[in-house]
């Protein structure tokens, strides 16, 4: 499936196609491409009836996204349908209710077709600490499609649907979207209601969209974007209007190229292809401007302190009590709790769980969660710095091109050194987007765009600009139509 | 930071996981290499600097106190390994 979401929702109006005929379409791609594994669940005949539903939408006033058909990332909560987060804990679990992102999309009659792999509880940057198997990269299927939104970023550029939800905590959406050639925005912490979407860590969690280009992931933020009372960290204010933004000219627009972003251990590929990214930017009367984050080498050890110090508490509800996986023939109450919880999860999971809660006991609590937060704000301050004299940040989205599967997931430290340009911006709580911007050893690289808080609509309008005037974001992998 | 296997014990303890004896040394070996990493956060100039909990620090949003939610206890215990009566079920804490 190729064409844009504009030109299904032109095909779709004009009774060229119809969102059956679409979801079926998507349907036998996705089974095509099993050889991915980047679905958990496909759910046929709930995509069957939303695209019926859909059809009888189109014949009235239809929403810009009716009759699409999409893929939710299996961290999102969908009332009947199974939803893992890619864990043995949650093999089992069937949510009672929506997240409210389903419910949105679910009312802009856009079609979900299934439930994307993912690293398990979105811990992971290459997809590989699933219970369901690791994914593969469409572009190399002997390397990885990035993590933890791999599944998601897989079935998009392999062409089964045109776009598909994901969460980033730090870089969950980006790093995918860069390894797999496409667009992935990471919106502002609070632009998007949590509601429903599994917690790993609370304070960095943000939901968000993976498709073929900014337009498409302004039409998508769109409709995902906006207050819920269900989310207490929702942010209370008017969504702004993406779509309406896309066609500024980029005439004035000060990018900060971050020279820290461009340091040791940025692949000499990935950094000449970003270069030539921001010539282009140059080219479309954007300025560089040379800015300094100071304390962005802190941002790996502080994100490693303080997204496993929220996941351990907010995992320790997996108790085989409630819901989920319970470890068989409990000898005591004790017995329960730990077994069900050491055969539940992950070998990345518990040992995440393990720093986390080393990091919050007794004796150990100031010297790394509470340094840890005082660092996140010297992070918070560097952006809030170099914002006063730029519009955008920019640098490379990912230190390489996508790595072999097997590399890297015996060594946690190597694993984590690959959000080093990442999680900064989730410590900060900022939108960002990574947008295709050439190749290196055959393989996409991403040119990652930040912004200051709620100003996606500059990242969209900056993004899609640099799309009209290149074709980086419409290259496909070999066999994909 | 170097963690020993009874450090080990004692965290997996609070954490309500079950680690088996041949399994502390090596978790050990790799919770140390990430402390370590977490310990280059010595080197950053954080006095005076208050810490940052939350990316915005909004201040949470005044609701009514009212019931929202309708009764589903039904649908949710369904999903329980062990539910009886309308309660769940945990094995026997006192004898």
């Amino acid at each position: 499936m190729s064409l844009s979401i504009t030109q299904l929702a032109q095909a779709l109006r004009e009774r060229k196609t119809s969102a059956t005929e679409l979801t079926r379409q998507a349907l036998a791609a996705a089974k095509n491409r099993s050889d991915l594994n980047a679905l958990i669940t496909l759910d046929e005949t709930g995509a069957l009836a939303a695209a019926e539903r859909a059809d009888v939408a189109l014949a009235t006033n239809p929403s810009p996204l009716a009759g699409v058909p999409f893929a939710h990332k299996d961290i999102f909560c969908t009332n009947g349908l199974r939803t893992t987060c890619a864990s043995r804990m949650l093999d089992n679990f069937v949510p009672p209710y929506n997240a409210t992102v389903v419910d949105k999309l679910a009312g802009a009659q856009a079609v979900a077709i299934g439930k994307a792999n993912m690293d398990e509880f979105a811990m992971g940057s290459s997809n590989e600490n699933s219970f369901y198997g690791p994914v593969k990269n469409p572009w190399d299927v002997t390397r990885v499609p990035g993590g933890s939104s791999g599944g998601s970023a897989a079935l998009v550029a392999a062409g089964v649907v045109p776009f598909a939800t994901g969460t980033d905590t730090g870089g969950s959406i980006r790093q995918p979207a860069a390894f797999c050639g496409i667009t992935g925005l990471k919106p502002t912490y609070g632009r998007v209601s949590r509601f429903g979407m599994i917690a790993f860590a609370s304070s960095l969690d943000t939901a968000s969209v993976l498709a073929r280009s900014a337009e498409d992931c302004a039409q998508v933020l769109a409709v995902m974007a906006g207050h819920d009372a269900r989310d207490a960290t929702s942010a209370n204010r008017a969504v702004d209007d993406y779509v309406g933004s896309l066609a500024k000219p980029l005439q004035g627009l000060r990018i900060g190229v971050a020279r820290e972003y461009f340091g040791a251990g940025i692949d000499a590929g990935v950094g000449a292809a970003v270069q030539a990214a921001l010539k282009q930017y140059e080219k479309l009367g954007a300025t560089l401007v040379d800015v300094s984050l100071p304390n962005a080498a802190l941002a790996i050890p502080a994100y490693y302190v303080i997204a496993p110090a929220e996941a351990s508490s907010n995992l320790a509800r997996y108790d085989g009590v409630r819901y989920g996986y319970a470890a068989e023939e409990p000898k005591s109450l004790e017995d329960m709790y730990t077994r069900t919880r050491a055969e539940g999860f992950g070998a990345e999971v518990k040992r995440r769980i393990l720093v986390g809660t080393y990091a919050l006991s007794a004796g150990y609590y100031d010297a790394y969660y509470l340094r840890a937060q005082r660092v996140r704000r010297l992070i918070a301050n560097d952006f809030a710095e170099a914002f006063k004299s730029v519009d955008l940040i920019a640098g490379p989205t990912t230190p390489t091109v996508a790595f072999k599967l097997g590399e890297k997931n015996s060594d946690p430290l190597a694993m984590y050194a690959e959000d080093v340009n990442t999680v900064a911006v989730n410590l900060a709580g900022l939108p960002a987007i990574s947008l295709p911007a050439g190749f290196s050893e055959k393989l996409p690289v991403g040119l990652q765009l930040i912004a200051p808080a709620f100003e996606e609509a500059r990242l969209l309008n900056a993004a899609h600009q640099f799309q009209l005037a290149s074709d980086w974001h419409t290259r496909k992998p070999e066999g994909v139509a | 930071m170097s963690i020993d296997a009874a450090t080990v014990r004692h965290i997996a303890r609070l954490a309500r996981l079950a680690v088996g004896e041949n399994e502390l040394a090596p978790i050990a070996g790799e919770l140390s290499r990430v402390l370590d990493l977490a310990d280059q956060l010595g080197a950053a100039q954080i006095d005076g600097v208050a810490p940052l909990a939350h990316p915005h620090e909004q201040t949470l949003a005044w609701r009514p106190d009212a019931v929202t939610e309708p009764d589903r206890a039904d649908a949710f215990l369904a999903l329980a390994p062990d539910a009886r009566g309308g309660l769940y079920l945990v094995p026997k804490v006192l004898e």
